[in-house]
């Protein structure tokens, strides 16, 4: 019989991991880890913020990730300071607002470390079920507009011309990425958030041969990842989180090293 | 606003273009039309807001002042100068023209078959070389059946040979299609020939006309130098070139190269 908070756990993480596989496959494609980075640190900003005024803390890191996602558009018509080094200014300034602000904020028990690199094992049937819920949505969205998405991703212009609206493309990209960080938050943390998005899709590269097939097989890896990586966890008695994610790197550098060496040939 | 009476094979239209990049024109009052099935070719030095005004003219760059005409439903083909693939996105060519939506296999096959690129149809993107990129790119503007093709230096990165197969290939595709055609093009000699109206532009509409016009106006005489009245001279006269057993051409070498 298994515990429910493994259940719990383990729903959770497969839910996120079934997600993360075509939208992190986005991410690598228009090579927007940076800018993930900085949505995920800005959650913890959101966190800080929805504690202090008493707000829902799920929807208080989306509407700072949406600001904050906003602003980066905004700023990137700017010519003044170049992307990458505004992008790395939000992502630390986020994360460090976010942590004086905690501190400030004065409220007994904050437990840091469990913002940081999650805390799947205390996930409450509330949070279960907006987990599952918004990785659903994402997955419709996705689904829906797969087609545009990946002509937007692969020749802008062309995908214009072509009658897809980008701008609203572009939109909705930005509020996925919001809402999976709100959702991969309670999973592996602030700071781990991009490497569950970037690492199971950079993997799958190594084997895929279309678009689709590395978004089926960046999920599976994920899935893997979690099961692998919540029972090792709870069998050596280490952060969930982390251990997810380490068994994602492994994957990626099994997966290199084999395709790499049999194209040798 | 135009007289929408006097524009009824008038494919595409722009009136009194103007667009200014920071504190430097680029485009000044640029006045120009494509009709139904005619090729109408820009040509003009570097810098000179050609990409600009093709790119003002698709819609995806607004001109400070001036307006762009399509006529009702126009639907435009693209092939842009070049394309670039992100290495970390594997797609096949045949999943690539698929992006357009068009998901008839029939269709696509039979376009393919006749650029003679179907051996490519199961490749990686990434992994076809220049000229043969060409030929996907010019198929996915094709596929939907476009009545206006709009082409930004479509022979760029193909080797002199292929230039002007692809050419050829590109009017008889319009002639087919009975579409016309808007490209930007370096490679007077290859397309004077085949072109209803040269427009030279340097910012403003230095001249424009048929080549044979063009090539003899002082204006782009000045812009282009003598040199090149003899390219087309040259080229026009030699069509019938042959190649040797290895697919060289014995060229006249060319001294003027403003590319």
């Amino acid at each position: 019989m298994m515990a429910d908070f493994i259940l719990y756990a383990l729903i959770a993480g497969l839910s996120l991991a079934l997600v993360a596989g075509p939208l992190g496959s986005f991410v690598v494609w228009r090579r927007m880890s940076y800018f993930g980075d900085t949505l995920a640190h800005s959650a913890l900003l959101g966190i800080a913020l929805g504690i202090l005024l008493n707000l829902n803390l799920q929807f208080s890191i989306i509407v700072i990730c949406l600001i904050v996602a906003i602003f980066l558009i905004f700023l990137e018509k700017q010519k003044a300071v170049a992307i990458d080094t505004l992008l790395g200014i939000l992502a630390h300034s986020t994360l460090a607002i976010g942590v004086v602000v905690l501190s400030i904020s004065n409220t007994a028990q904050i437990n840091l470390e469990a913002y940081l690199f999650g805390e799947l094992l205390t996930i409450a049937t509330w949070d279960l079920v907006w987990v599952v819920v918004a990785s659903a949505l994402i997955m419709a969205v996705l689904f829906l507009f797969w087609n545009q998405f990946l002509s937007v991703t692969v020749h802008e212009e062309l995908a214009s011309i072509e009658g897809v609206n980008v701008n609203r493309l572009r939109y909705l990209l930005i509020i996925l990425m919001a809402l999976i960080t709100a959702v991969a938050m309670k999973i592996v943390g602030v700071l781990l958030i991009t490497s569950l998005l970037i690492i199971p899709p950079a993997a799958a590269r190594q084997v895929a041969k279309s678009p689709e097939q590395m978004a089926i097989i960046a999920s599976a890896l994920g899935c893997f990842s979690v099961v692998v990586g919540l029972f090792a966890a709870f069998r050596a008695d280490t952060p969930v989180g982390p251990s997810i994610v380490v068994v994602a790197t492994v994957t990626f550098f099994v997966l290199y090293f084999f395709s790499n060496s049999s194209q040798q040939n | 606003m135009p007289n929408p009476a006097i524009s009824e094979n008038v494919l595409i239209r722009a009136s009194h273009i103007s667009i200014q990049f920071e504190d430097r024109q680029i485009l000044q009052d640029i006045n120009m039309q494509v009709n139904q099935g005619s090729i109408v070719t820009l040509i003009g030095p570097n810098g000179a807001g050609k990409t600009t005004l093709v790119r003002i003219i698709l819609g995806l760059l607004q001109p400070d002042s001036g307006t762009v005409w399509k006529a009702p439903g126009l639907k435009i083909g693209y092939m842009p100068q070049r394309l670039q693939i992100e290495p970390n996105l594997p797609i096949t060519v045949k999943r690539f023209l698929m992006l357009t939506g068009i998901k008839d296999a029939r269709a696509i096959q039979e376009l393919l078959d006749e650029l003679r690129i179907s051996h490519l149809k199961d490749q990686q993107l990434r992994n076809v070389s220049g000229g043969e990129l060409q030929r996907v790119l010019l198929c996915r503007a094709l596929l939907r059946r476009p009545s206006l093709m709009i082409l930004d230096e479509p022979a760029q990165g193909v080797d002199v040979t292929g230039q002007a197969e692809l050419y050829q290939l590109i009017v008889r595709m319009a002639q087919q299609y009975s579409c016309g055609i808007l490209m930007i093009s370096h490679d007077l000699h290859l397309v004077m020939s085949a072109t209803d109206e040269v427009v030279c532009l340097n910012h403003h509409i230095c001249c424009h006309g048929k080549p044979e016009h063009v090539s003899t106006d002082p204006a782009y005489l000045d812009l282009f130098g003598v040199n090149a009245m003899n390219d087309i001279a040259v080229y026009t006269h030699n069509h019938n070139h042959s190649h040797d057993i290895t697919g060289n051409v014995v060229t006249e070498s060319r001294e003027t190269d403003d590319g």
